[in-house]
């Protein structure tokens, strides 16, 4: 295989660069990532990628619902209606806007990040058009009283829909449970009672407070120049307030001891949660952390976890672990659901399996074949404008270096078994995990087979 | 297209412009054996994508076997007469591969992404599972329960799936499209490992297969590998399945599907021919466009009008399958807004249903939905992925990879006329399905141990 890999690549003009290639596995030029700082202080990463005539930009604050305080869903409740008026035009207009510059525009938020996504095509007509639309939605929505009323609706609706998924009910419940009073307990969507009480005066404050210049990152790819570049960002934040960035948030207490919780639901299936604090983005563990688990439980059908609970024991379609690193601390998760009637089988082989990788670390054969999977694909996770996206929005949200990307595939290099289990028997405690489980409780007959 | 047309379109995009992005043109051809390879050069990511499409899918099926397709591509990966269960995966792992595959009502497809380099081992794999996979019975017993926890994960506990499921049942008398594409859950049961068997040996042949290899390739680079690794499969000849067409529909249909929920849900489908089955195919690209006015974004009628307007909806969506076999559904879906009644939410659907008989659409109305489809049509090619997907769609439903290029054309030359003619034709009331989910109480509460 070797000598068929470097054979395609001897095509290619440099020798020199061939012989690189060759040796590092990193096989194209990296995207080069600029940055600079708008003149009121948004921070800016670009990428240029001139081979599509479109452009593609996200404008994030540090404005999720780790900032609703005590009013979970604030954040939300915020982001949701930028779109829904703003400097005097009202929703139908800015969509009827959008829509007639083929453009996407689409608000979000999260746990820590708040934002507006854009995709557009590079004329720079429409360009700027788009661009003066965003930055009159970022900077000056009128939260509209009708609008306000209505998207509240919207989100208690949403709540319902949530309470009838088992599998929506497990997760706000682990991070409840596990997080308790820390902003990560609550759940992004709020609460009823929460959303009832918020005003349109909540949502001012909470815009004014968090969607300034000081706690924005602006993330660009696409069709562009620098300069051009520079003009687009100066245009999305010259008229945000300079603000100053959100406060840091605390940690997340330790778990310190094992708890469950079961939560009735009428499903043929048990939906089931275990896990703990995991880690941060930009955590020192990170990579020993990350890799570890790509071999316990993500890399799909090949993990430890998929092997032990679906292809030796059919007992899950889906069974799988993560660590979702966030600011602070965020959770490590392993999950699965089978029918109820076999969910301790289930939970028995979910744990055992995680207590063996604690204890052992992968076999050396498994980190060679992860290393092999993470470094031979790393060509697949910028393979488009979206993805590099996504990687300006995590390596500037998080504050990464910026040769994160540079250094990813030496970072796992690096990696040996010894690294890998000192990393998990320091940070996993498999004795002290939370367990949620979603479905019938043992004395019900589910209502489906 | 020429501008003047677009001028009298009144579309705000500019095609000149767009132009400067035309992609390298596809190329198809066949062996010898009947496999169809359609190349597609992208140069923009050192990346490849193969996906592998089979003629066969859930309406190939009968009653007794629904399911069988999706099975037996659970089956796929359980190894050959020269690789053990669970190979094929960590193979493409081992090269940083990514693979999976997906089951469709028209077709089975397996696919890879993978650096440019490291397209041969795909290739040799799926050769040699082509005609050499071994369906071991133990391997299938337990497969079977996999896929039976995916059934009750995605459709027995939710209650809009089973709503979706329902409705797809009730719509369609005698079209295979009535049976869902998981399949019945005692088919699932009852399949046996002679069924697959036949199933497998009837359509996994080149004559029935369309490969497609996207990504940073040269063409007739791929042309040899493809040779070298599939030339040496004998030719077959396929029998295509006989078509069960769908029977007039004598009257409007309702249903109710009553399961443990929190929010009431409605579907309102009408009969509606494909681009496949189209008499004329301006006919489906007129219901393409259809769809669009409802539902193409924020400023379509279902948000303007239902969701923002009324306020009747908390949520409406109206879907059209442009790319089928046989033909479908133009199907409307609602959550009612918190105050509202569902004959209310069903009266606001028809309502829109009688507006576009009775009114011609507007021309911005049209043009917005032009711009979108223009638009569209150069963001889909930030993904790789997506533009093999297509092709291979094409191909496999029988219309040819071909006609992907008339789409922007198709759909940019429809007029007001022309929609409110297709919605006369077959947005009838006598041809409607409409179905209702009515929530069921859901006991539930916590319990901590």
């Amino acid at each position: 295989m070797a000598s068929k890999r470097c054979g395609i690549l001897a095509g290619w003009p440099k020798l020199l660069i061939v012989g690189l290639l060759c040796l590092s596995g990193t096989a194209y030029a990296l995207p080069t990532i600029e940055h600079w700082q708008t003149a009121s202080g948004a921070r800016v990463l670009f990428v240029a990628a001139r081979e599509l005539p479109m452009v593609d930009f996200s404008v994030v604050f540090d404005a999720g619902s780790a900032r609703d305080g005590d009013r979970p869903g604030t954040a939300r409740f915020t982001n949701a209606l930028l779109m829904e008026g703003a400097g005097g035009l009202d929703s139908d207009r800015i969509a009827e806007r959008f829509s007639e510059l083929g453009a996407r525009v689409s608000t979000w938020s999260e746990r820590d990040m708040a934002g507006l996504d854009a995709r557009m095509l590079s004329d720079p007509q429409q360009l700027d058009t788009t661009v003066s639309l965003v930055s009159l939605i970022l900077q000056r929505p009128d939260f509209p009283p009708q609008a306000v009323a209505r998207v509240r609706k919207q989100m208690l609706t949403a709540l319902e829909n949530d309470e009838q998924s088992p599998g929506s009910r497990g997760s706000k419940a682990f991070y409840q449970k596990l997080y308790g009073t820390h902003p990560y307990g609550s759940s992004s969507g709020g609460t009823p009672t929460a959303l009832q009480q918020l005003q349109r005066g909540d949502l001012e404050i909470f815009h004014a407070r968090y969607y300034s210049a000081a706690n924005a990152l602006i993330s660009i790819v696409g069709d562009l120049s620098r300069s051009e570049a520079e003009a687009l960002a100066e245009k999305l934040a010259s008229a945000l307030p300079t603000g100053e960035a959100a406060a840091t948030l605390t940690q997340a207490p330790e778990t310190t001891q094992a708890q469950e919780l079961h939560i009735s639901h009428p499903s043929s299936q048990a939906h089931i949660l275990l896990g703990q604090h995991g880690m941060r983005r930009g955590d020192p563990d990170y990579f020993p952390l990350y890799v570890g688990n790509h071999i316990l439980g993500g890399n799909g059908l090949n993990s430890r976890i998929s092997q032990e609970v679906r292809e030796k024991r059919g007992l899950a379609y889906s069974a799988y672990s993560y660590f979702l690193p966030m600011r602070v601390e965020g959770p490590f998760l392993l999950g699965l659901q089978t029918r109820n009637s076999q969910k301790d089988e289930a939970i028995a082989v979910l744990k055992e399996t995680l207590e063996n990788f604690v204890h052992n670390g992968p076999d050396e054969s498994a980190l060679a074949a992860a290393k092999q999977n993470l470094i031979g694909g790393f060509a697949l996770r910028l393979d488009s404008n979206k993805k590099i996206l996504g990687y300006l929005r995590m390596i500037g949200f998080y504050n990464l270096p910026l040769d994160y990307l540079a250094r990813f595939s030496q970072n796992i290099r690096e990696l040996t078994v010894e690294k890998i289990r000192e990393a998990f028997q320091r940070r996993i405690h498999p004795e002290h995990l939370l367990q949620v489980v979603v479905g019938p409780t043992s004395s019900e007959q589910p209502k489906r087979p | 297209m020429t501008m003047t047309q677009l001028a009298a379109f009144g579309i705000l995009i500019s095609l000149a412009f767009v132009a400067t992005a035309a992609p390298i043109a596809p190329q198809a051809f066949k062996l010898d054996n009947g496999l169809t390879l359609i190349v597609q050069e992208d140069h923009r990511a050192p990346v490849v994508v193969s996906q592998l499409w089979y003629k066969t899918g859930a309406s190939y099926e009968h009653a007794g076997i629904t399911g069988i397709s999706h099975l037996l591509e659970h089956m796929m990966f359980k190894g050959t007469a020269n690789h053990g269960p669970g190979e094929f995966s960590r193979l493409i792992a081992r090269e940083g591969g990514r693979e999976n595959a997906f089951t469709g009502r028209d077709y089975t497809a397996y696919f890879q992404r993978l650096e440019k380099s490291r397209l041969g081992v795909a290739l040799e794999l799926e050769a040699d599972r082509m005609r050499h996979l071994r369906l071991d019975g133990a391997e299938l017993e337990k497969e079977r329960q996999v896929v039976l926890e995916e059934r009750r994960l995605r459709t027995e506990d939710n209650p809009r799936a089973l709503t979706n499921e329902a409705f797809y049942a009730t719509a369609f008398q005698t079209s295979p499209y009535r049976h869902p594409i998981i399949g019945w859950q005692q088919d699932i049961q009852a399949i046996s490992i002679d069924d697959l068997r036949a199933w497998y040996r009837r359509w996994y042949a080149p004559d029935n297969a369309v490969l497609v290899i996207a990504g940073d390739v040269k063409t007739q680079a791929i042309r040899e590998l493809v040779e070298h690794h599939f030339g040496a499969i004998p030719a077959t000849t396929t029998v295509p399945v006989v078509v069960r067409e769908e029977v007039p529909q004598r009257g409007a249909k309702r249903l109710q599907v009553a399961a443990p929920a929190r929010l009431p849900y409605l579907l309102l489908g009408y009969k509606s021919p494909s681009l496949k089955t189209a008499a004329e195919p301006w006919e489906a690209y007129a219901l393409t466009m259809l769809a669009g006015i409802l539902d193409g974004d924020d400023s379509s009628r279902l948000a303007r009008e239902l969701v923002r307007g009324s306020e009747i909806a908390a949520g409406a969506s109206a879907s059209y399958s442009l790319y089928q076999r046989l033909d479908s559904l133009l199907v409307l879906g609602a959550t009612p807004a918190a105050n509202t009644e569902m004959p209310a939410l069903e009266q606001a659907l028809r309502n829109q249903v009688t507006k576009l008989r009775d009114e011609a659409v507007s021309e911005r109305e049209l043009a917005r939905i032009k711009t979108q489809v223009i638009a569209g049509n150069v963001y889909e090619r930030d993904s790789i992925f997506y533009q093999a997907m297509q092709l291979g769609m094409l191909e496999t439903i029988g219309l040819g990879w071909q006609r992907r290029d008339e789409f922007v054309a198709g759909v940019s030359a429809i007029t007001a006329a022309q929609v409110q003619a297709v919605a006369r034709k077959y947005l009838r009331p006598e041809h409607a399905t409409v179905a209702v989910l009515k929530p069921q109480q859901m006991d539930g509460d916590e319990h901590g141990k």
